[in-house]
């Protein structure tokens, strides 16, 4: 009867025709840094394969438990990872839909009695099939505001986690030393997660790299002596408050093309080529305040 | 007696995985769901009650059983029905509708006859 059941498994042929090696190949490529990241996450995709493996040869038949933590401070990816973290999944099987529903604590939590439950209810109905990205997990928990709702929420939250493993992954995420103090309060989350993923801060050559993929991608160079105030800039920016990694450095290159813009449009030197529009200079980059000192330095110094 | 109303209802009743099946293809289609209850199947009564609002944005067939199972759960002797809805512009109307639950003792639908204007007859039914 059962003739047609496979007596091996051959795992590199599942390995290139469940659509993996794209998604991990297309990791690598798009995102930089995030070495043990990457590395993580080749650890957990052959987890998956040999898991579906043994399915498929009748040794196991539970479904792995999938949810996961991702820590590190902003801008270091967590969001982007997530979204490839369900690419994986969906070619490995794992998850039906493959799509990703990103909230925060305001799309759980209400604002009055019964207002939670079925707030919660309706996101966890619309991320059924594919992920749930859970933002600032911690906020979800307020034990100094008795009047908060938050509570309802983790008790859904986890009740689905448990129950619904074969609909729905969930993914939490947040700064690591609130994620610890969040896991501490609510061991229900620390005992369904089974994957921790720490996000470390990039490093300056890093993110250097990437605000040069960023600028190719919009067709933007740099001249050499922008490059060195690029380095420069990066150094100086990572001293200064709220640095938020990729993030900081998208739009201190936003700032860039609008001083870019403005150089060229006062300067009004006739017609322009694509080049000449394309070329970011040194100086629109060493006019940002962050070589003045940043916000306080302008605040104490001598501009009006 | 078993009342024939909707897509199916000449078929064994539809098992939890046939109706996801279906829910399924409804949202391939780009449907929104809605889940109906109602104790009165005469068939003019069209408006049953809702549970719930309609669902748009559902990409698994899963958030819809989760809301079939608690309407079960709260009305299980009741006829519920699942409704999809068709939103592009000009059909804006449900355009496929299908019972899920039967309450376990069906009434019967029965033709009543009254005369009018000396002999002829006005036709209509009564559900008991």
């Amino acid at each position: 009867m059962d003739d047609s059941a496979p007596k091996t498994v051959d795992l590199r042929a599942e390995y290139e025709n469940s659509g993996v090696r794209e998604v991990l190949e297309e990791l690598d490529r798009e995102m930089i840094g995030l070495a043990p990241v990457k590395q993580r996450i080749r650890e957990t995709a052959a987890l998956l394969l040999v898991e579906k493996a043994r399915k498929s040869l009748g040794l196991s038949h539970e479904t792995p438990t999938l949810h996961m933590s991702f820590t590190g401070n902003p801008g270091t990816g967590k969001t982007t990872v997530a979204l490839k973290m369900a690419g994986l999944l969906h070619r490995l099987g794992y998850v039906r839909k493959g799509h990703l529903v990103s909230v925060t604590r305001d799309d759980l939590v209400g604002q009055y009695i019964g207002h939670t439950a079925p707030k919660t209810k309706d996101v966890l109905k619309k991320a059924m099939g594919g992920v749930l990205f859970i933002d600032e997990a911690y906020y979800l928990y307020r034990p100094d505001n008795e009047r908060d709702y938050g509570q309802e929420a983790i008790e859904i939250l986890l009740q689905i986690m448990e129950n619904n493993r074969d609909d729905l992954v969930v993914i939490l995420a947040g700064y690591a030393d609130r994620m610890d103090k969040f896991f501490e309060s609510n061991p229900g989350f620390r005992s369904r997660i089974a994957h921790h993923i720490d996000f470390p801060d990039y490093a300056d050559t890093e993110l250097h790299r990437i605000a040069t993929h960023m600028l190719d991608e919009q067709s933007y160079i740099l001249t050499e002596g922008a490059k060195a105030a690029l380095t420069d800039y990066i150094a100086l920016r990572r001293g200064q408050p709220h640095f938020a990694n990729a993030r900081s450095i998208r739009n201190a290159l936003d700032r860039a093309r609008l001083r870019q813009a403005n150089r060229l449009f006062s300067a009004n030197a006739g017609p322009l080529d694509a080049r000449a529009l394309s070329t970011i200079e040194e100086s629109d980059i060493r006019a940002s305040r962050v070589f003045k000192g940043g916000l306080d330095g302008e605040r104490t110094g001598d501009k009006p | 007696m078993r009342i024939t109303q909707g897509c199916f209802s000449f078929l064994p009743d539809l098992t939890d995985d046939q109706i996801s099946t279906q829910v399924e293809y409804c949202l391939r289609k780009g449907w929104a769901i809605g889940v109906e209850y109602s104790y009165d199947p005469h068939p003019r009564n069209i408006y049953w009650d809702m549970w719930g609002n309609p669902m748009f944005d559902l990409k698994d067939a899963k958030g819809v059983m989760i809301e079939l199972a608690d309407c079960r759960r709260a009305h299980g002797q009741a006829y519920i029905r699942i409704n999809a809805f068709d939103a592009t512009r000009a059909v804006e109307s449900v355009t496929m509708s299908f019972i899920v639950n039967r309450p376990d003792n069906e009434g019967t639908i029965r033709l009543s006859r009254q005369e009018v204007d000396g002999r002829s007859i006005r036709y209509t039914h009564t559900y008991g």
